[in-house]
Order: structure tokens, then C-alpha cells, then sequence
């Protein structure tokens, strides 16, 4: 069983990602050049619908000169590595626990109930893939959900039922906080230092 | 350089040496699953815990560095919790298997458990499991046993060279794997077994054959390549159940070649068991006495200059040294010990051997490789390159055949015209040669078994003499055969005399007999109309052309002197009888002496040995190479355009007990078979 999915497409750098790929490894001293596998495995994953097949993988793998074996590694040791296809809008549901106190729950509740995913799984029609993460690290606007690159933050069942019907109208719901709050501002407003003090 | 203390005893250690080695050398013995001397340090096993007085901690000694004045105990309660904790997680997803592992009574799960355990788990959960992976034909896994030390992928990926093998995954899901399971493809792979602390890999045609305790265990020589590996024969009653390797820092380190490995099913197949002569066409069994009566008969009235002799890659020097004694007493001039054709003599013994010694390899600063694949032609020697080449500052130059050696090189060119260009300064390669100041040059088979070959060894002398590569303490000229028969051959002279013929002529059916002493590696078309008697252990090419087979022992079975390529004389030893009605070779070639007439003037294998000392006086050293002095061979000549091409075209088929072996055709059909392709299709 291999984890490794072969589509028979070759796969290519576009142009201005070569450029990409270029800066990337001139970051990396001479002879070192194959450190580059990571952002490379990244920037390949984005031209590829943001997943690594057999032959992207390889493909890296002959850019650095890198063995197969060594780049398979890295691709299977970080969840970063889609390794097999996934929807339009990868969400990525935080389930550590303040996301999970914050009601996580109720998150993958509607997944299921409106989308019919559970973790690991992807929407029919392609639109929607669901992983279940780790810490994203945004325990401040807890619950978070991260689809493709951005963060949709403060969420209830509500607010990420209609962050997921914009998403698949085509709109792009604004990124951060879906409450009324800035970035990881109090809610409403400030609530300190609201007086100017004497001198300032 | 640090002195500390260990359990109370100072040890001054060289510095760089890890906190382990120092333990080791104050006599504390440390456990360890992931450490090896060979390899790189992993410290994930968590099983050499040491205590370090001012560390708040326990340390993992095979990754701390040795410091001044460090203080170490290793019989501590502490230590002793430590180790039991490591233990008591190393086993949580460890099967309780052993009745129905392979690995039982050899492992070191096992035996530290028993040793440093605590006795029992307090773990009740499901263990996980982990699917079977395929690595080849030669490798068995069960993966479910793996503990995760990294031996082997840091085996295959430093020592092996080839980066097949990985960890996928990360934490709880972690496994070892090849990419896309594919088969193993190195010539090495079987050291992986050995170093396998646990039963998550074990050796394929070995499974569930033997128990270690059953085994009977000699120690011997290989002699499927022209190392001279040392290893130990595993026999159970009259069987081979398998090979390891032994010890010997000199030779193979502690590895060891899949062919050499792996060949022993060949021991038991294609066997002469009992004498043939050919009657009415056909090869029938016979007596002894029938088939030495059918030679005395035909060698009846035959002047000398019409009997000839020829020695195969896997003859002992006993052998060799008996039947040159016979041949002499038959007054026949054509002997030859290089069925292969090379152009070698006798004149000069570092004319043909490996004179940097393979240790030596490691303080060479330049190479050039010469219509040889080391790879192939001897996987341990061509690891030693590596090792060396990995130290870096070591450049290395191929002329011949374009191939993978696991390492990089200048590719040259193809043939001696490309040597010539060396030999002469016009090539870039020869300043790299002249300014380095231990060179090494490797001259192969494929060089030498030419109509030119005699014309490319002095070339290569011309290189050795030019570039100083022979000093008072360094020689970096070297042949490197592929056959355990060839330098014991050429040291007691097995060559033709004066006026002899050379294998090749004897070869196309001028004379009237034709002795085959384990020939088996030669054109035996043009033989119709000579008296072939072939002696050896298997049924190979010499046996079908012969009209007489004597059955002889293979080197599992006789006690024998073999001379490897750097000129190590070393003792192989009988592990069990050979089958059947098939004898030592000497005491065939004796007991033929008596019934010619001619008897050989030794009655023991010490009179022989002592006669052997008498021609080559270097076979008195065993285990030492006797180094040789810088003399005169090659001759100066034409050199043809032809690119030299390398004698080994299939690694795990190049003698008669391979070819007979099922593992090594599977072997073949795995590995070889899929090159070939690959190859193919580039035309």
C-alpha cells in the first residue's frame, strides 16, 4: 500500500515559478542548495490544485537532485503535504482544546450536517476537503478554521455556515474575525486606556 | 584530550569520542539499540542512559561528546530506572512474538530486556500494528517489531549508498519503508538484516529454517568474489543454513556481500555427488575406480605437450599446487590459472595484486578506476571507496563502462585510448594524479582480459611510475580480481610453461586431453575432440563438456588456503562433508597420481602445505599480506580502440554455486532483469 498517488500527468514548473524556485534555493549556501526541498514541495503544491502526486513529488525530487525517498520523508512527515487530492477549499478545523472549548464541535457539526464531511473526507462536487488539525495557533479567536491560506476566526455554527455558502457562490468572505472585532481586539471596542492620561 | 570518570575508574579518551565509547573503554558495558560504531548517531533509542554528576538529567551517552572531567556512572538506581523506563516504552508497540520471530536467540531486544528490563508492562492498550513492506527477495519484514533505531536507513543511505530506504510518517505513525516498496537494489542489502536490532528484518530464504542455537558455527573464508570476506558458516547436520560475516577490520569491516550471503541454497543444488564417465554419448554415473580407470587408459602413450590444465575461479590453492605437481610429472607445459584470458604473469607479484591493501584505501588522496565496476566485481572493496570518498577530498576517476558506483567520479572515457591520454599527461585527470601524494589506481578484469590486455597493464605501470605511485611506504597500483582462485594461482604459479599454451589455446581443441580443474567460465565449443575431465562441485558448463567428472568439494566443504586479491593468505575450514562420493579436491588429485604411476609426494594436507611454502613463501603468513616489491611487468604495445567492457554482467550469477542458487535467480530476475531494460531502450 503505498501512500503515494500516480496520475500519469507530468508535472512542470510554471515559468514564473521557476522563478519562485530559483530565489528559494539561492537562500540555501552553495552546496546546500537541496534545504530548498520544503518551499519547493510548497510552491509545487500550489500549482498542482495543492496536492503532491508521484510526479510532482519526483519532479522536485530531480530539481534538487534530491533521492525520491528523502523528499517522500519530508512530504509524509508534515500535514502541510496534501498527498492526495483535495477540494477547492481545504478547511483545516482546529480541534486542540481552547478551539474545542470555544466549540469546535459545533464546527464539525455543520461540516457534516450542511456538507456531509467528516476529517479526511471531500464534498462530491469537489468544492470543500476537512482535516481535522492541531494548534493553529490562533487560540485568542478561538474557534478557527483555516481554509486554503486564511484564517476565518471567532466562529459559531452561524457565522461558518455562511462563510461556507459565500465560499461556494465564489465570493471571498472577508479573512479574521467573523464578529465584531478587530483582529484580537476586545469585542465591541476597546474597553482600556479609553482616557487620555495628563502629558501624553 | 579528556580524562573522566566512569564508575569510578579515569579513562583518557581521544577527543571527539562520545561519553558511550568512554564507558566502553573503562570496561562499563552500555545497551543500545540505534548505536552503531559504523554508523552515524541517530540517539533515538534511548536505551545507553548514563548518569552525569552536575546534569539534572540522565544523558544519552552515544551522543554526548566526551568532556575533561566528567563524571559518569552507569550502575546507578537512577541509570537502572532509566533503562527500565526505555525499555518499558520501546516495548509498548513491540509484539510479544518471539516463539514465532527469527530474530529469537540473536536479539537484542530480546537480551537487554532480559538484562535491563523490569520485568513486566503496565501498558494495556491496543499496540499498534504496522503493515509488511516489500524490500525484495531477499529481505523479509515484519514491521509491526520495528522499534525505530534507523539502522538500516542510515546503513543503505552512508555505508550502502543508496537512498532507497526511509522513515515515512512521523510519531506513532512512523515507518520504516523503500519508496513505493520497491525491492532493496543494493548489493549490501543483506547487512541490514544483521544490523536489525530487532525481528523487523530478517533474511527471506533463512526464514524459519533454523534456530541460532541449533546451528553449528565454523569460521571461513568467502571465496564468491576475490575479497576474501571472512565469514561464519551456520551448517545444521549436513546443511549450510546460512552465512554471516566475522570481524575483520582489514578485509570486509563486519559486512558482507548479498552473493556471498545469500548463495548457499546453491551448495545443495546442481551437485556432483558421484563420478560420470561418458559411455555411448551420455555421462553415467560411475565408481571411482571406473573413472579413474577411463583416464589412465586415456592418457595412455599422450606425449606431455598434448595434455593441458586449466584452474577456475573457485579452486583452492591445494588444488591448484597438486594438479600443477601432476601436470609436471606428466611433463605437460599447458597450465593456466586465468580462464578469463588476463594478461598477468607471474614476473612481478605487485604486478597483480592489490597493493594499497583494501585499509589501505582509506589514506588514498586520488583515484582512478580502470575497466573495472568495483560494485560489482567486489560490493565490500567499492564500499571501502565510498567510506573514503564520503571523508571527502577524494577525487575519483572512471575509464570504461559508464556505471553507479554510489559515488561520484570524472568519467574519462570509454577504452585505452583514454588511458594512453593519462599515461601520456595530455589528459586534465593526470595533474589531480601527479599532485596527489597517495594515489591509487584500480585496474580491472575488464582491462586485462584483452588481446591488449598486456599493452593496458603497462600503461597502467607507466601511470604508477610516472605519477609516484610507489614509494618506500605507500603502493597505490592495483589489480582488482573478481576471482578467490586467481592470486593463489599465480603465486604458485599455475602458468603456462615454456612453450605452453595459455587457456585460451588449449581451448580450441588442439589437444588430446584437457583437464578442468572447477573451469567453468570458458567457451568449451571447440572441446568436441579433446578428453575433458572436469573436476568440481557442481554440474555447471566444464561438467557438461567433460567425458570424466570427478566430483569435488565446494569451499563449505574442505579445508583450504585462499589468496585474496590484496595477497591475504587465510584459512577456509570444512563446516560439513561434501555430499555423496564427492572429495576434498587435493586427495582426488592424489589418489589420480597413484593410479597414473605418478604419485604426488605428499601423504597429509600439512605435507602439502609445507610444499606450498616451498614454491610461495608467503602462504606460511597466514591472514598477513605480504607486501610485494615494485618490479617489472606489462608489456609495451599496440592498444586497440575498443572500450573495455566489464566481465561481470549479472552481479548475482558469476559462478557455479550462484548460478545454482534459487535466491540469486530470483535475485537476478528482480534486480538484474529490470537494468537490463532500462538499459535496453536506450539503445
Amino acid at each position: 500500500m503505498s501512500q503515494v498517488i500516480e496520475t500519469g500527468k507530468a508535472f512542470e514548473f510554471t515559468a514564473e515559478n521557476v522563478e519562485k524556485a530559483q530565489k528559494f534555493i539561492a537562500r540555501y549556501p552553495e552546496g546546500r542548495q537541496q534545504s530548498a526541498v520544503m518551499p519547493l514541495l510548497d510552491l509545487a503544491q500550489r500549482q498542482n490544485e495543492n496536492w503532491l502526486s508521484k510526479e510532482v513529488l519526483e519532479y522536485v525530487g530531480n530539481y534538487l537532485n534530491v533521492p525520491y525517498m528523502r523528499v517522500l520523508e519530508v512530504a509524509t512527515f508534515y500535514t502541510m503535504y496534501n498527498l492526495k487530492p483535495v477540494g477547492k477549499y481545504f478547511l483545516q478545523l482546529c480541534r486542540t482544546t481552547p478551539c474545542w472549548l470555544r466549540g469546535s464541535d459545533d464546527l464539525e457539526a455543520v461540516c457534516k450536517n450542511k456538507l456531509g464531511i467528516t476529517n479526511g473526507e471531500t464534498t462530491e462536487d469537489g468544492m470543500f476537503s476537512l482535516l481535522e488539525v492541531e494548534c493553529l495557533g490562533a487560540c485568542v479567536n478561538a474557534p478557527v478554521v483555516q481554509i486554503n491560506d486564511d484564517f476565518y476566526e471567532d466562529l459559531n455554527a452561524e457565522n461558518f455556515e455562511v462563510v461556507l455558502d459565500k465560499l461556494a457562490k465564489g465570493e471571498v468572505p472577508p479573512k479574521g474575525p467573523q464578529i465584531d472585532r478587530t483582529n484580537s481586539a476586545p469585542e465591541g471596542g476597546p474597553t482600556t486606556l479609553l482616557e487620555k492620561t495628563e502629558g501624553a | 584530550m579528556p580524562t573522566l570518570t566512569v564508575d569510578g575508574v579515569e579513562v583518557t579518551v581521544d577527543p571527539g569520542t562520545t561519553v558511550l565509547q568512554a564507558c566502553e573503554e573503562a570496561g562499563a558495558e552500555i545497551p543500545r539499540f540505534c548505536y552503531h560504531e559504523r554508523l552515524s548517531i541517530a540517539g533515538n533509542c534511548r536505551m545507553c542512559l548514563v548518569e552525569m554528576e552536575k546534569a539534572p538529567k540522565l544523558i544519552a551517552s552515544c551522543a554526548m561528546p566526551a568532556g575533561d572531567g566528567m563524571v559518569i556512572h552507569t550502575n546507578t538506581q537512577k541509570v537502572k530506572e532509566g533503562r527500565e523506563g526505555a525499555m518499558e516504552f520501546l516495548l509498548i508497540n513491540h509484539p510479544l512474538d518471539c516463539p514465532i520471530c527469527d530474530q529469537g536467540g540473536e536479539c537484542d531486544l530480546q537480551d537487554q530486556s532480559m538484562a535491563y528490563g523490569s520485568g513486566n508492562s503496565r501498558y494495556h492498550e491496543m499496540k499498534r500494528a504496522v503493515t509488511e513492506k516489500n524490500m525484495g527477495p531477499l529481505i523479509k519484514t515484519t514491521m509491526t517489531r520495528c522499534i525505530h533505531c534507523t539502522r538500516c536507513v542510515r546503513f543503505a543511505t552512508e555505508v550502502a549508498g543508496v537512498e532507497e530506504l526511509g522513515a515515512i510518517n512521523r510519531g506513532e505513525n512512523m515507518e520504516i519503508a523503500t519508496y513505493l516498496e520497491q525491492a532493496l537494489d543494493s548489493e549490501l542489502s543483506g547487512n541490514i538484516i544483521d544490523l536489525c536490532p530487532v525481528g523487523a528484518l530478517t533474511s527471506k530464504p533463512y526464514a524459519f529454517t533454523a534456530r541460532p542455537w541449533e546451528l553449528s558455527k565454523t569460521e571461513s573464508i568467502d571465496v564468491l568474489d576475490a575479497v576474501g570476506a571472512n565469514i561464519r558458516v551456520d551448517s545444521r547436520g549436513k546443511e549450510v543454513m546460512r552465512f554471516l560475516p566475522r570481524l575483520n577490520e582489514d578485509v570486509n569491516e563486519e559486512w558482507l556481500s548479498d552473493r556471498s550471503r545469500f548463495s548457499y541454497d546453491g551448495l545443495k543444488a546442481q551437485r556432483l555427488d558421484t563420478p560420470y564417465v561418458r559411455k555411448d554419448e551420455t555421462l553415467q554415473p560411475a565408481s571411482w575406480g571406473e573413472a579413474f580407470d577411463a583416464i589412465a587408459a586415456k592418457l595412455e602413450g599422450v606425449e606431455g605437450a598434448k595434455i593441458g590444465a586449466i584452474a577456475g575461479d573457485l579452486a583452492c590453492a591445494e588444488s591448484m599446487i597438486a594438479l600443477k605437481d601432476l601436470m609436471n610429472l606428466l611433463e605437460s607445459p599447458n597450465i593456466d590459472c586465468r580462464q578469463d584470458g588476463a594478461a598477468l604473469t607471474t614476473e612481478s607479484r605487485s604486478g597483480y595484486l592489490f597493493n594499497t591493501t583494501i585499509a589501505g584505501i582509506d589514506e588514498a588522496d586520488a583515484l582512478l578506476i580502470v575497466g573495472s565496476n568495483p560494485r560489482h566485481e567486489a560490493a565490500l572493496i567499492n564500499a571501502r571507496i565510498r567510506k573514503r570518498w564520503k571523508a571527502g577530498n577524494f577525487p575519483v576517476a572512471l575509464i570504461g563502462e559508464q556505471v553507479d558506483l554510489t559515488y561520484s567520479y570524472d568519467y574519462l572515457g570509454a577504452g585505452p585510448a583514454t588511458l594512453k591520454e593519462v599515461a601520456e599527461g595530455k589528459h586534465s585527470f593526470a595533474e589531480t594524479l601527479k599532485k596527489a601524494e597517495r594515489p591509487m589506481i584500480i585496474v580491472g578484469q575488464g582491462a586485462l582480459s584483452r588481446n591488449d590486455g598486456a599493452a593496458v597493464l603497462a600503461l597502467a605501470k607507466k601511470i604508477a611510475d610516472d605519477y609516484g605511485f610507489a614509494s618506500d611506504d605507500w603502493n597505490g597500483f592495483n589489480v582488482l580480481h573478481t576471482a578467490a582462485a586467481r592470486v593463489a594461482g599465480l603465486d604458485l604459479g599455475f602458468v603456462s610453461g615454456e612453450g605452453g599454451k595459455s587457456a585460451r589455446e588449449m581451448l580450441d581443441g588442439s589437444l588430446d586431453v584437457l583437464f578442468l580443474l572447477g573451469a567453468d567460465e570458458i567457451n568449451t565449443s571447440k572441446l568436441t575432440n579433446s578428453f575433458v575431465i572436469y573436476q568440481g562441485s557442481h554440474g555447471d558448463a566444464g561438467a557438461s563438456a567433460a567425458d570424466v567428472i570427478l566430483p569435488g568439494a565446494a569451499y563449505t566443504e574442505k579445508d583450504a588456503t585462499w589468496v585474496n586479491t590484496e595477497g591475504r593468505v587465510q584459512l577456509g575450514r570444512r563446516a560439513i562433508f561434501p555430499p555423496g562420493d564427492a572429495r576434498e579436491d587435493w586427495t582426488i588429485l592424489r589418489a589420480l597420481s597413484e593410479k597414473l604411476g605418478k604419485t604426488l609426494p605428499y601423504n597429509t594436507i600439512r605435507e602439502l602445505r609445507e610444499k606450498m611454502i616451498e614454491v610461495a613463501p608467503h602462504f606460511a603468513d597466514i591472514d598477513q599480506v605480504t607486501s610485494a616489491d615494485w618490479g617489472a611487468f606489462g608489456t609495451d604495445g599496440a592498444i586497440d580502440d575498443a572500450p573495455f567492457v566489464n566481465p561481470i554482467t549479472d552481479y548475482y550469477l558469476t559462478n557455479p554455486i550462484s548460478r545454482s542458487s534459487r535466491i540469486m535467480a530470483e535475485c537476478s530476475a528482480t534486480f538484474s532483469k529490470v537494468k537490463g531494460e532500462g538499459t535496453g531502450t536506450n539503445g
